[in-house]
C-alpha cells in the first residue's frame, strides 16, 4: 500500500464521517481493503495485477473506474461475463463487498502495465496508429474515440486501457473477436474488435501497455 | 520511392455494376490495393455498393503523405491542415466556439464515403452554391463550416491556417479528375430513403436514449474527460450553429444512418435515423449568424429544410427563437452574406 493511497484513503474517511450513509450505498474503500482479501492473490494488494506470458494475465485494477469494476462483477456472478477463474471469486462477494472492493481498487494509483517490452518498433507504429487513429479503409475507429485521450477511459463505460496489461487486453480483444465476451454495452466493442487481424489486436495491446496512465495524468 | 496518381477505368464484363465504373487512388510502388474493388468492405457494412458511372475515389493517407514524392515544405504544410482537422479544438476561442473539430462530422480523417469526405470540395469547387447564391471557392467553403458548424468566425482567405485546411484538402484529391462529370461514390451524408410514418419526436427520444445517449449523454451536452473533448455535442451551445448543413432533418439522418453509433453504421433503421435526426433537430443550438432579429423572416429565407422558427408539438417551443449565439457572444463571422461579383453584368 503506497502513500498516495493512504492520503486518498484518509481523505475519504474524514468525508465518511460527513457522509456515512451516502457512502455506504456507494462502497466504502476501507472495507473493499479488507473483502479485497480474497482478489490479492492475484491482483495484488496495490491493484497491479500481472502479466503472464502465453497464460491467463491478470488485469491492473488499481485506479479503474469504480462503477466499471462493479458492473463486470455483476456480470460475471450473472453469467454475462464468463471467465472460469473469477466466477467463483466473485461469487464470494455480496453486493455491498463489490462496492467495496470496487471502491479500494479505484482509488490506488495506476500501476504499470506489463508485457509490450518485446514489441518491435513497426508492431508499436501499428498499434499507435490503432489507438489514436483508427485504420478507417477497414473501418476500425480508433480506440481513442472511445476510451479518450491517451485511452485513459471515459466515465463508467470505456475504461482506461493505458497501463494495462499486454496479455489481458489481447486476451479481452480475441475474446470479443471470438464472440465469448459480449457483455459491453450497444456491442461497442464487440462490433470493431471483429474488424480487427490477430497481429493488430497483439500491436494495440502492445502499445497500450507501454502508455504510462500515472504519468500522463501528471501525477 | 515515387508515387504516381492513376485513374483507372475497370470494365469487368463478369460483373455489371461495375462496368464503365471510374476509379482513382494513388498508389505507392506500382501496386495498388486499390485494383481490387475499393470499399468492399463498406457494401459488407451495408453501405451501397459503387454504381456504374460513378466517380469513385480513394484519398492517400497520412502514411501515403510521408513516402510521397513532393517537396518537404509542402508536407509540413498538409501535415498541418491534417492536425488542424482532426484536432480542430486546438482553434478554440480563436475561430471556433463549440466544442466541434472538423472531424466530429467528417469521420476517418475526412476520407470516408458517406460521412461527407471534403476532398469532393477540391475537385467540385470554384461552383456555385445555394447556399449564398455566388460562386463559391474551396477557401470560401471551409469559411462557412466555420461560420456554422463550428459556430466561429473563419480564418482569414489566404491565413496559414486556411491554406493548411485547403492543402490538406486538396492532397486528399489526388489523382481526382477536376470537375469530374460523374456522380462521386458516397459524397455528403446520403438521407434515408423515407421513412413509413412521419418522424416522430417521442419515438426519436427513446431510440436516442437507447443508442446514443452512452456517448452523446441524455442531455445531449457531450462528453469531456479531464477537460478533454471525446464525444461531441448533437445540440447545446457545444454543438454546431442553426445555420449548419446537418442542422437540416435530410442531413442529420444521413449523417446518423451512414456513420452513428461509432463502428456500426446502418444498424440502425430508416425510421430510426429520421426519428433520431427530428428529435436532435428539435434540440435548441446557437442561433444562426445569418438570423435577420425576425425568427420567421429568418426561416422563410434560410430554413426550408430544418425545423429552424418551428414550434415544438409538446412544448409549443419555437426553434431558433432566441439571441444566443453560443460562446462566440458578439463575435462576428466576416464571411457572412459577404457579396461577391456584384460587377459582373447579368449574362
Amino acid at each position: 500500500m503506497n502513500n498516495n493511497y493512504l492520503r486518498r484513503f484518509g481523505l475519504l474517511l474524514g468525508a465518511g464521517l460527513v457522509a456515512g450513509s451516502a457512502l455506504a450505498e456507494q462502497g466504502d474503500a476501507g472495507r473493499g481493503l479488507l473483502a479485497a482479501a480474497t482478489c490479492t492473490a492475484c491482483h495484488q494488494a496495490d491493484g497491479s495485477g500481472l502479466h503472464v506470458e502465453n497464460g491467463e494475465s491478470w488485469p491492473r485494477l488499481a485506479g479503474l473506474d469504480a462503477a466499471y469494476i462493479v458492473k463486470q462483477l455483476h456480470d460475471f456472478k450473472e453469467g454475462r461475463r464468463q471467465s472460469a477463474t473469477m466466477m467463483p471469486f466473485a461469487n464470494m462477494l455480496d453486493d455491498q463487498q463489490v462496492l467495496d472492493v470496487a471502491a479500494y481498487y479505484s482509488q490506488l494509483e495506476v500501476t504499470p502495465g506489463q508485457g509490450g517490452d518485446k514489441a518491435d518498433e513497426a508492431l508499436l507504429a501499428r498499434g499507435e496508429q490503432l489507438a489514436n487513429r483508427g485504420d478507417w479503409d477497414a473501418y476500425i475507429v480508433s480506440c481513442k474515440s472511445c476510451h479518450g485521450p491517451g485511452g485513459m477511459g471515459v466515465g463508467s463505460d470505456f475504461p482506461g486501457i493505458a497501463s494495462q496489461h499486454a496479455g489481458y487486453i489481447q486476451a479481452q480483444l480475441q475474446a470479443w473477436k471470438d464472440e465469448e465476451r459480449s457483455n459491453d454495452p450497444q456491442n461497442l466493442m464487440g462490433s470493431i474488435a471483429k474488424r480487427l487481424s490477430d497481429d493488430d489486436i497483439q500491436a494495440v495491446s502492445a502499445w497500450y501497455a507501454r502508455q504510462n496512465a500515472s504519468q500522463a495524468a501528471g501525477e | 520511392m515515387t508515387m504516381h496518381k492513376r485513374t483507372l477505368v475497370l470494365a469487368i464484363a463478369t460483373t455489371s455494376l461495375v462496368a464503365g465504373l471510374a476509379m482513382t487512388a494513388y498508389a505507392a510502388n506500382g501496386e495498388s490495393e486499390s485494383e481490387a474493388m475499393p470499399y468492399q468492405n463498406l457494401t459488407e457494412l451495408g453501405y451501397p455498393a459503387p454504381q456504374e458511372g460513378e466517380l469513385v475515389h480513394v484519398p492517400p493517407t497520412m502514411e501515403d503523405l510521408e513516402a510521397a514524392d513532393i517537396h518537404p515544405e509542402l508536407k509540413k504544410v498538409i501535415r498541418y491542415g491534417y492536425e488542424l482537422f482532426t484536432d480542430t479544438q486546438q482553434l478554440r476561442d480563436k475561430y471556433v466556439y463549440n466544442d466541434m473539430n472538423c472531424s466530429s462530422c467528417h469521420l476517418g480523417e475526412g476520407r470516408q464515403p458517406f460521412s461527407a469526405p471534403v476532398w469532393t470540395a477540391a475537385v467540385t469547387l470554384p461552383d456555385f452554391r445555394g447556399k449564398n447564391q455566388h460562386v463559391n471557392s474551396l477557401e470560401e467553403r471551409i469559411a462557412g463550416c466555420f461560420a456554422y458548424s463550428m459556430n466561429g468566425v473563419p480564418p482569414e482567405y489566404g491565413s496559414d491556417e486556411m491554406l493548411a485546411l485547403s492543402a490538406y484538402h486538396q492532397w486528399l484529391a489526388t489523382g481526382a479528375p477536376m470537375y469530374p462529370d460523374k456522380p462521386i461514390y458516397g459524397r455528403g451524408f446520403p438521407a434515408p430513403d423515407e421513412p413509413e410514418q412521419a418522424p416522430d419526436y417521442a419515438r426519436g427520444e427513446a431510440a436516442y436514449q437507447e443508442n446514443c445517449a452512452i456517448c452523446h449523454q441524455e442531455d445531449g451536452s457531450g462528453h469531456y474527460e479531464n477537460g478533454e473533448y471525446v464525444f461531441p455535442a448533437p445540440w447545446g451551445d457545444g454543438s454546431n450553429n442553426w445555420g449548419a448543413g446537418i442542422a437540416r432533418l435530410d442531413t442529420a439522418a444521413g449523417f446518423i444512418q451512414n456513420n452513428m453509433p461509432l463502428g456500426q453504421p446502418h444498424s440502425l433503421s430508416d425510421q430510426q435515423a429520421w426519428d433520431i435526426a427530428y428529435y436532435v433537430s428539435s434540440q435548441e443550438r446557437p442561433q444562426d449568424p445569418r438570423y435577420t432579429g425576425d425568427v420567421a423572416e429568418t426561416a422563410e429565407r434560410f430554413h426550408g429544410r430544418s425545423l429552424y422558427g418551428k414550434a415544438r408539438e409538446h412544448d409549443d417551443h419555437v426553434l431558433g427563437d432566441h439571441d444566443n449565439f453560443g460562446d462566440k457572444g458578439d463575435a462576428q463571422p466576416w464571411n457572412v452574406g459577404m457579396p461577391r461579383f456584384e460587377n459582373l453584368s447579368e449574362d
